[in-house]
């Protein structure tokens, strides 16, 4: 059974974005919500990097083990998603997350929290795959189409990896091999308590 | 590897209360997307169903929808409008919406991927702020009219300037976002209305490179292509930044650079993201690229690490050279230039020692009053240690606009007919016979034959034609009108004096997808009416082919139809057409079809003309083949297997020059001025276009002829194994060639010129017979000869460095002053007077501060498409300055906080936020050209038609620009000038 992770190789990420529109288009994500975005450290200065992030699909998801009403689930696929009915954006899951993926709409005039949205792995939610219903709570659900997500299928670099994480793994240790230097697998030790080593 | 997600049955979660689910649980209003995608959903579900064989039925039933919501969508393919790249872009349809994109595996260039912009695409063509219908301003106020009312106003409006002003004295602006053939119609235009008055954005970004990469060794235009760079050992990015402007070139060249553990260097005054991934950077001051250049072929020559066979056999005036090349020591490289002898030693041995290697540029170079000089010093550096004419080698001009090399190739420019044929009789006969109309007819159409054959006024001066005295303007009268399709204002420098020409007008007419700054700005320089704002289709909507930078060609389907009233480009050149009286003449060969003439055609009759550049062997339905059967072609070869039914061993996009007609099959030129191959593999040479033989002074002061021809070096399996000239009918019978004419052929070559039919050559034989006979002894049509590190005929035929015209380093201007005061291009270049001012008026110290500008990723050009994209506006929402952390510490200024940028000129000024940073030095700051809407701290959001104006507003960088124009080009200069910056 595939296991799929989310693997950002900062040697390539030259930060334009792209992941970050992608997911814009296809999910149509209103302004405001960034389900991915790009980061750069040493910004300007020599050793600048740049990580694309998300959710990472977390084993264990830290996010899931505090939500008070248990709208998390992990997918066969090892994907993290959740139920939009069930949430009460009460925020309890972004203080949990070590990547700052949850994001929430604001709703009415008191800065109050509307139902949380994050990175779904462009897999959708619990309702049926590609129905109306899940396409307007949470965006495409491509892998359910044979298809991984969008950021990093269009990634102009190849920097940012999605898939089976045994491949994707197997494909940036042949990269780090290949040209000789590498900086690891940014976040999977956190997200997955392993790193990659070649 | 991927393993679908399993079938949920009926999770563990409840499907209740989901009718709440809607896009207002996102505090959002109904989306206008999700209703788009919605309302394509209900109706092309409907038909999925309806289609489903019927053992299919019940479990579509049980799954609401048994596909993904794009089931039924058709899949369209064009390529991507925001950079040269030429990436494929994937579109899926449904009930002529377009609902969803896809990565374009299959294209050689950009497999799958795209960057912030070409990822967003979609949204510009239901962009709720695109312009709508025709609108004119009257007393002030944007007016709705019809169609025919703005075509009709127009029209008469323009025939009146013309009546009393002559033809010269309507500017047209055309565009690089057009397609080739919409580009070419927009020339015709200007050939059939009698200007040479037409221009589009190669003039602000590569005509410097055009100009100095044609005048060294025979085209202007990049040698290899994206895709060859995976075979650089070394790569020298020098004065661009493609990590923002050209993102998935890098998929080729950090690739490239780890399988082959390559040296990348980035040579630029910023530290840019480009730098970032490059494993040596050289800082140098902005404008002094000529020193460093020199600098390194210093060290060369030093060293001897110069291709000494490679010069003796495809150079000319190497001689010449070496002695301007001597004058640049490393100390006096250092003292110029700021970057130390010793990393430059280190550069130039790189370069000169692991080969191939190439050199990749764009507008860190070409933006320059010295960008012509910059460009030559770039091809002479290649061709001194032999890295041009083979794989991993070569000048990799990254161009900016996707068709901005097609554009400049079917001579939307002021100094030539389409295909370089140049103004003179000879190229106006060539293009009446391909246009079949009376040579005296276009004669007539100018106000005199000298006009006729006059280069017109660049458009970085649209605004000097104008409001100069009517002396100063070589022509009829000032400029009185501007026609402009699909060019920005604010990407033109000196936009305090533009506001005054914009005043000026007496009509100013505006065709694009947006209202633009040209809006905007002309409202703000107190204009009430006498504009008109035309609404444009994006690319998107239009069908046709687009030239990447790399030369191949492309051709994008029509995705969906053009929304709201909007227009395709060539259905708006028509009607203007129509209304002028001119169009049964103009469109004599291309089929009209409800007012569009058929894009097929019109690359047709490009095809029947463009014999010198190559263009005459991509027939619409080779083009077409090559989408079809993108998957075939290899990823570094970019060729497809021989024995390819459709597309058996061309190359992508049959990169020009592809020669003959069509049937010939020759497989396009993948890298230019290659002599490892035959010519009909796509060989060739360096194009000897200025002479056969001239005199060169040898060192020790002697003087000797020498030939321009090559000497022992030709092409794989060329009959004739040394230099040649030009084939015309005369050489083929001194060779003995003639006899393989077939009758028909010579019976056209009879018919070009009937007086002196020998005179005849390739490039202006409508049959192509002499093109195929050529090709079919292995020789080069335009001939064999030697590369020029002489460009004599340029106003600086070997590089000179020139301080900029605002130059902090006074005391270098005296040693290193830019070219005398001149007349070019019918205005005067008072360049050399500005710069004496400047340094007598102690500019330098009021201004103290280098300023320099640039591209970011998110948006492009002059940005008011990509500001409006909420997708991409969302993530640069403020126009910013980069400043030096000393910089910024001596003046108070914090990161993000709000400052005041001072300028040169015109007391002007302009605020916005300071990113304290060290990607610049001490001493410079930089700006990102695309923001536009402000001007002096004022915004603008008002000027523009209710609804119509993008998201995000800013100032340009292009209010501070200044005074500075290349003297071969007409080239502005927005990559120097001073400013100062205060805390605002």
């Amino acid at each position: 059974m595939a296991r799929m992770k989310f693997l950002c190789d900062a040697d390539r990420c030259i930060e334009c974005n792209a992941c970050v529109t992608a997911c814009k288009n296809e999910n149509e994500v209103p302004w405001g919500i960034n389900r991915r975005r790009v980061v750069t450290i040493n910004d300007g200065k020599p050793g600048e990097r740049s990580v694309s992030m998300a959710c990472m699909h977390c084993t264990d998801a830290p996010c899931a083990a505090v939500c008070p009403v248990d709208c998390f689930y992990t997918t066969e696929d090892g994907v993290v998603l959740h139920s939009k009915d069930l949430c009460i954006g009460c925020g309890y899951c972004f203080y949990a997350c070590p990547f700052g993926a949850p994001q929430y709409p604001k709703i009415g005039n008191f800065g109050s929290r509307g139902k949380m949205d994050k990175c779904t792995f462009c897999a959708g939610g619990p309702e049926a795959d590609g129905s109306r219903e899940e396409y307007e709570k949470y965006g495409a659900n491509r892998l359910a189409e044979g298809k991984l997500p969008l950021c990093a299928e269009m990634c102009s670099t190849k920097s940012l990896l999605a898939g089976d994480g045994e491949v994707i793994a197997e494909i940036y240790k042949e990269r780090v091999t290949r040209r000789g230097y590498g900086s690891g697998a940014w976040g999977w030790q956190t997200a997955y308590r392993e790193s990659i080593t070649s | 590897m991927l393993i679908k997600r399993a079938q949920r049955q009926n999770a563990q979660f409840a499907r209740g209360g989901s009718a709440l689910a809607t896009p207002a649980e996102h505090g959002q209003g109904f989306d206008r997307r999700t209703f788009l995608r919605r309302s394509g959903l209900a109706a092309g579900g409907l038909a999925a169903l309806s289609t489903l064989p019927l053992d299919a039925v019940r479990k579509a039933d049980a799954a609401v929808v048994a596909g993904p919501l794009t089931s039924g969508a058709t899949v369209r393919k064009s390529v991507c409008t925001h950079c040269s790249v030429g990436c494929t872009v994937t579109a899926e349809v449904l009930n002529g919406v377009w609902i969803g994109q896809e990565p374009s595996w299959d294209s050689p260039i950009n497999r799958g991927s795209h960057c912030a912009k070409g990822a967003s695409v979609r949204e510009l063509v239901h962009d709720g702020r695109r312009l709508r219908y025709p609108m004119k301003l009257v007393d002030g106020q944007w007016t709705r009219v019809s169609w025919e009312t703005a075509i009709d106003e127009i029209g008469d409006k323009l025939m009146q300037v013309r009546e009393t002003s002559g033809g010269d004295s309507v500017y047209w602006l055309g565009s690089a976002k057009m397609t080739n053939e919409g580009s070419y119609l927009f020339r015709k235009l200007g050939a059939f209305w009698g200007t040479n008055n037409t221009d589009h954005q190669a003039r602000i970004c590569h005509s410097t490179t055009v100009t100095g990469v044609a005048n060294t060794w025979g085209y202007g235009a990049m040698t290899n292509s994206f895709n060859d760079i995976r075979n650089s050992k070394t790569q020298i990015i020098m004065g661009g930044n493609p990590a923002e402007a050209h993102p998935v070139s890098l998929q080729h060249l950090l690739e490239g650079a780890e399988l082959n553990r390559a040296n990348v260097v980035v040579i630029d005054p910023r530290m840019t993201r480009t730098a970032a991934h490059a494993t040596e950077y050289v800082r140098l001051r902005p404008g002094t690229d000529i020193p460093v250049l020199y600098g390194m072929m210093w060290h060369i020559l030093k060293n001897g690490w110069e291709d000494k066979e490679f010069i003796r056999q495809r150079v000319y005036g190497f001689n010449d050279l070496r002695k301007e090349v001597e004058k640049w020591t490393p100390e006096e490289v250092e003292r110029v230039s700021g970057v130390p002898g010793a990393q430059l030693e280190r550069v130039a041995k790189l370069f000169a020692t692991e080969k191939p290697a190439t050199l990749i540029w764009c507008m860190g170079q070409t933006q320059h009053t010295v960008g012509t000089a910059n460009v030559r010093a770039s091809c002479i550096a290649l061709l001194m240690t032999g890295n041009v004419g083979k794989s991993g080698t070569g000048a990799n001009i990254f161009r900016g606009h996707d068709n901005v090399q097609g554009a400049t190739d079917v001579g939307l420019d002021i100094v030539t007919l389409p295909f370089y044929y140049g103004l003179a009789e000879g190229a106006w006969r060539h293009w009446s016979r391909v246009w079949e109309v009376e040579y005296d007819y276009l004669l007539s159409r100018f106000d005199n034959k000298k006009l006729m054959e006059t280069p017109g006024i660049p458009l970085t001066r649209w605004f000097d034609a104008v409001i100069l005295p009517k002396a100063d303007v070589a022509q009829k009268d000032n400029v009185k009108a501007v026609f402009v399709q699909g060019h920005a204002s604010n990407s033109i420098t000196r936009i305090p004096e533009s506001l005054k020409g914009l005043k000026a007008l007496e009509l100013l007419v505006i065709a694009d997808p947006h209202p633009t700054t040209w809006a905007s700005l002309a409202v703000q320089s107190g204009r009430k009416d006498g504009v008109y704002l035309l609404p444009v289709a994006t690319q998107f909507e239009c069908k046709g082919s687009r030239v990447a930078s790399n030369r191949s060609l492309q051709w994008g389907e029509q995705i969906v139809k053009p929304v709201f009233e909007s227009k395709d480009d060539l259905e708006i050149i028509y009607l203007i057409a129509k209304k002028f009286g001119f169009a049964d003449k103009m469109f004599k060969n291309i089929k009209v079809e409800d007012n569009l003439p058929v894009a097929e055609d019109i690359l047709r009759e490009i095809n029947r003309g463009s014999w010198s550049t190559g263009y005459c062997g991509q027939s619409p339905e080779r083009l077409k083949a090559h989408m079809k059967n993108q998957h075939k072609f290899d990823l570094v070869t970019m060729r497809a297997p021989k024995d390819d039914p459709e597309v058996g061993g061309d190359y992508y996009g049959l990169p020009w020059p592809c020669w003959g007609s069509p049937e010939v099959k020759h497989p396009g030129t993948p890298l230019l001025y290659n002599t490892n191959l035959t010519v009909m593999d796509g060989g060739g040479s360096f194009r000897p276009r200025f002479g056969l033989e001239r005199e060169e002074t040898l060192p020790d002061g002697s003087t000797r002829m020498v030939s321009l021809l090559a000497d022992g070096s030709y092409p794989k399996g060329s009959a004739i194994r040394d230099g040649y000239p030009e084939f015309t009918l005369a050489s083929l019978k001194k060779l003995g060639w003639d006899k393989d004419l077939t009758e028909a052929e010579m019976a056209t070559i009879n018919s070009i010129n009937p007086d002196k039919p020998d005179t005849v050559s390739w490039s202006l034989d409508l049959s192509g017979g002499i093109q195929r006979v050529a090709l079919m002894h292995g020789c080069v049509p335009y001939g064999n000869g030697k590369a020029r590190m002489n460009a004599f005929g340029l106003p600086d035929p070997i590089p000179v460095h020139r301080e900029p015209i605002y130059s902090p380093r006074v005391d270098l201007v005296a040693q290193y002053p830019t070219l005398p005061d001149a007349k070019q291009f019918r205005l005067p270049n008072i360049g050399f007077s500005v710069q004496k001012a400047a340094v007598e008026k102690g500019i330098a110290k009021q201004f103290p501060l280098i300023l320099s500008s640039g591209r970011l990723v998110e948006y492009e050009g002059g940005g008011e498409e990509t500001r409006s994209n909420p997708w991409l506006a969302e993530l640069q929402q403020d126009m910013f300055i980069e400043i030096n952390v000393a910089d910024a510490a001596e003046r108070g200024i914090r990161d993000g906080g709000w400052v005041w940028v001072t300028g040169a000129e015109n007391n002007s000024k302009a605020k916005m936020k300071a990113l304290v940073t060290e990607r610049v030095g001490k001493g410079v700051a930089w700006m990102p050209f695309h923001f536009g809407g402000w001007y002096a701290g004022v915004d603008l959001r008002g000027n523009y038609p209710k609804g119509t104006d993008p998201i995000v507003l800013g100032e340009s960088a292009n209010t501070i620009t200044s005074y500075g124009y290349d003297p071969a080009t007409g080239m502005q200069e927005p990559k120097v000038t001073l400013c100062q910056i205060v805390a605002a």
